[in-house]
């Protein structure tokens, strides 16, 4: 029993992060293992119909690898400027009480500096998925231009 | 040494109960699902069904393999594996209760505690898109190839929302541990309304709590936004073209999720493992559930509908009634309190999920998108900026 006695809360920077990285070992064997084990275990019949992609029973035409809608990248990139703007909050949030009201209106400044990105995003159409607003959009713009 | 020798204990335990969970979540949706469309759900493999989730493990697990030619190979094989091993890491900082002392060795029942926890957790949920976005384009097919697009558009999307409403439990926390955070919350007000971030008096958290809910549904693919899955356009999204456990990999993904997004709203909304009434009342409340549920069960056991019942359902009851027997011995309290409570609130919320996949219709994708820039970005703000705006005037 006296052993026990012997053991401590973890207090360096390793002894914290090595139960983690015990987790993270574990994780990788029981997905190595699960994809492993069911690649050993079924049966295994060839057959060109089941190599077809899977089209709803219709012979698929051409490749998957073609252009898509540019609305998908947009959304990346400006997903990358605001994550970085709601991570730069997370020292502020820790240091908070300190700082208070000044730490207050400093963050607003800045977030009010992003949100007019925003809304210059928002406007512009970029947040807008729906087909059918962007043609009553440019309807509406084409009579504008002929009145 | 012997720290090592726990920590190594605490990871078995944490991680056989996380796999059991995982296994019988999936029964638990099955059943609650079927009971609200007045169907009975599985039924015919063990009692009551119970021992589905093995059989589906060896079903899934002797199914044929297929390696179709036209799959770019390596990120084929490699997404199904980013996607549930990142799942599987998450549940390695979540803090399940207090500092406790067993035979005079002090530990805490959590299996590390990082100082940068949530960021931790952000990390690895921004890292799970690549699970699905390389799942999408590797496969080669189309409707994968749509389903991954939508479905990482989606996740980043919700992500924004998710990242900013954490910061303002943060701002009444003022420490990224999620032990620090739990601490924060200990305490009643008045008494009896426990200090939970959502009961704090600075700006009431609980719109927070409610956009934080909302992005993880988003993030976790669950029904009203699991438009990947959306069986009637796009087959099964980015997973066509996966079989046997490669796409049983997706699913316990996303109930390890699940379980994950429910732990972390726990911790940071709903008090961690701090019980509902203060501490003399608190302690009675998790024998006296068993034994209602002994009790029910008992009742269900005479008033048999099928034959079996007689048997399985007094069988359910003296297992109630030896839980309620454990967690009504006060020398186990210290143990046994923080669990139940814990459970009980992430149970709670995973019991919510599956109820609003049996109620809500899905979202149409470009509503989707709107709401989750035009809506749920903004409210996070203005929720985020009160927050603040309280905690420096109070």
């Amino acid at each position: 029993m006296l052993l026990w006695y012997f053991g401590h809360m973890p207090t360096t920077y390793a002894e914290t992060w090595f139960p983690v990285l015990i987790q993270i070992l574990i994780a990788l064997a029981v997905a190595s293992a699960m994809i492993g084990l069911s690649a050993l275990l079924g049966r295994h019949v060839r057959d060109p119909i089941k190599f077809m992609p899977y089209e709803s029973g219709m012979n698929p035409v051409g490749n998957a690898r073609e252009r898509f809608s540019v609305k998908f990248y947009l959304v990346a990139m400006v997903f990358i400027l605001f994550d970085i703007e709601a991570i730069f909050l997370y020292p502020w949030a820790v240091v908070y009480r300190q700082l208070r009201l000044f730490a207050f209106f400093e963050m607003l400044l800045f977030i009010v500096l992003v949100l007019c990105g925003f809304f210059y995003i928002w406007k512009k159409g970029v947040l807008d998925w729906s087909s059918d607003e962007q043609r009553r959009q440019q309807r509406e713009a084409e009579i504008r231009r002929a009145a | 040494m012997n720290f090592y020798i726990v920590s190594l204990i605490k990871i078995a335990l944490v991680f056989a109960i996380f796999m059991t969970t995982l296994a019988y979540l999936q029964w638990v949706e099955r059943k609650v699902l079927a009971h609200i469309q007045s169907r009975t759900g599985p039924l015919r493999v063990g009692p009551h069904g119970l021992m589905q989730p093995l059989a589906d493990v060896f079903k899934l697990l002797t199914k044929e393999d297929l390696l179709p030619p036209y799959v770019s190979r390596f990120f084929y094989l490699l997404a199904p594996f980013i996607a549930v091993s990142l799942a599987l890491i998450a549940i390695s900082i979540i803090p399940f209760g207090p500092e406790i002392d067993v035979f005079g060795y002090r530990t805490y029942m959590q299996i590390s505690d990082v100082n940068v926890g949530i960021l931790f957790i952000l990390a690895i949920a921004a890292v799970s898109v690549y699970g699905v976005a390389l799942a999408g384009w590797s496969s080669n097919n189309k409707y994968s190839l749509l389903g991954g697009l939508r479905s990482s558009a989606q996740m980043i999307s919700y992500e924004l929302p998710f990242t900013l409403v954490i910061v303002s439990p943060l701002l009444l926390a003022n420490h990224l541990s999620l032990r620090s955070i739990v601490d924060s919350q200990a305490g009643y007000y008045l008494g009896f309304i426990p200090r939970w971030s959502i009961f704090q008096i600075p700006f009431p958290q609980i719109f927070a709590f409610i956009i934080f809910m909302i992005a993880g549904f988003a993030e976790t693919n669950r029904v009203p936004f699991d438009l990947p899955e959306a069986e009637n356009e796009l087959v099964a999204g980015f997973h066509t073209e996966y079989s046997s456990m490669k796409f049983a990999c997706f699913f316990m993904a996303e109930y390890a999720n699940m379980v994950t997004i429910t732990c972390i709203a726990t911790t940071l909304f709903l008090g961690g493992w701090h019980p509902l009434f203060p501490a003399p009342y608190s302690n009675w409340i998790a024998p006296l559930v068993f034994f209602v549920a002994a009790i029910l069960c008992f009742i269900a056991g005479v008033q048999n509908v099928r034959k079996r019942d007689r048997y399985t359902f007094p069988v359910f009851g003296i297992a109630f009634l030896i839980l309620a027997a454990i967690f009504a011995v006060p020398l186990f309290w210290q143990v046994t309190m923080p669990i139940f409570w814990f459970c009980a609130k992430v149970g709670f919320l995973l019991f919510t999920y599956i109820w609003v996949r049996g109620t809500l219709p899905r979202f149409r994708y470009d509503q989707l998108m709107k709401f989750a820039w035009t809506f749920l970005f903004p409210c996070a703000l203005i929720n985020l900026l009160l927050t603040a705006l309280f905690v420096a005037v109070f």
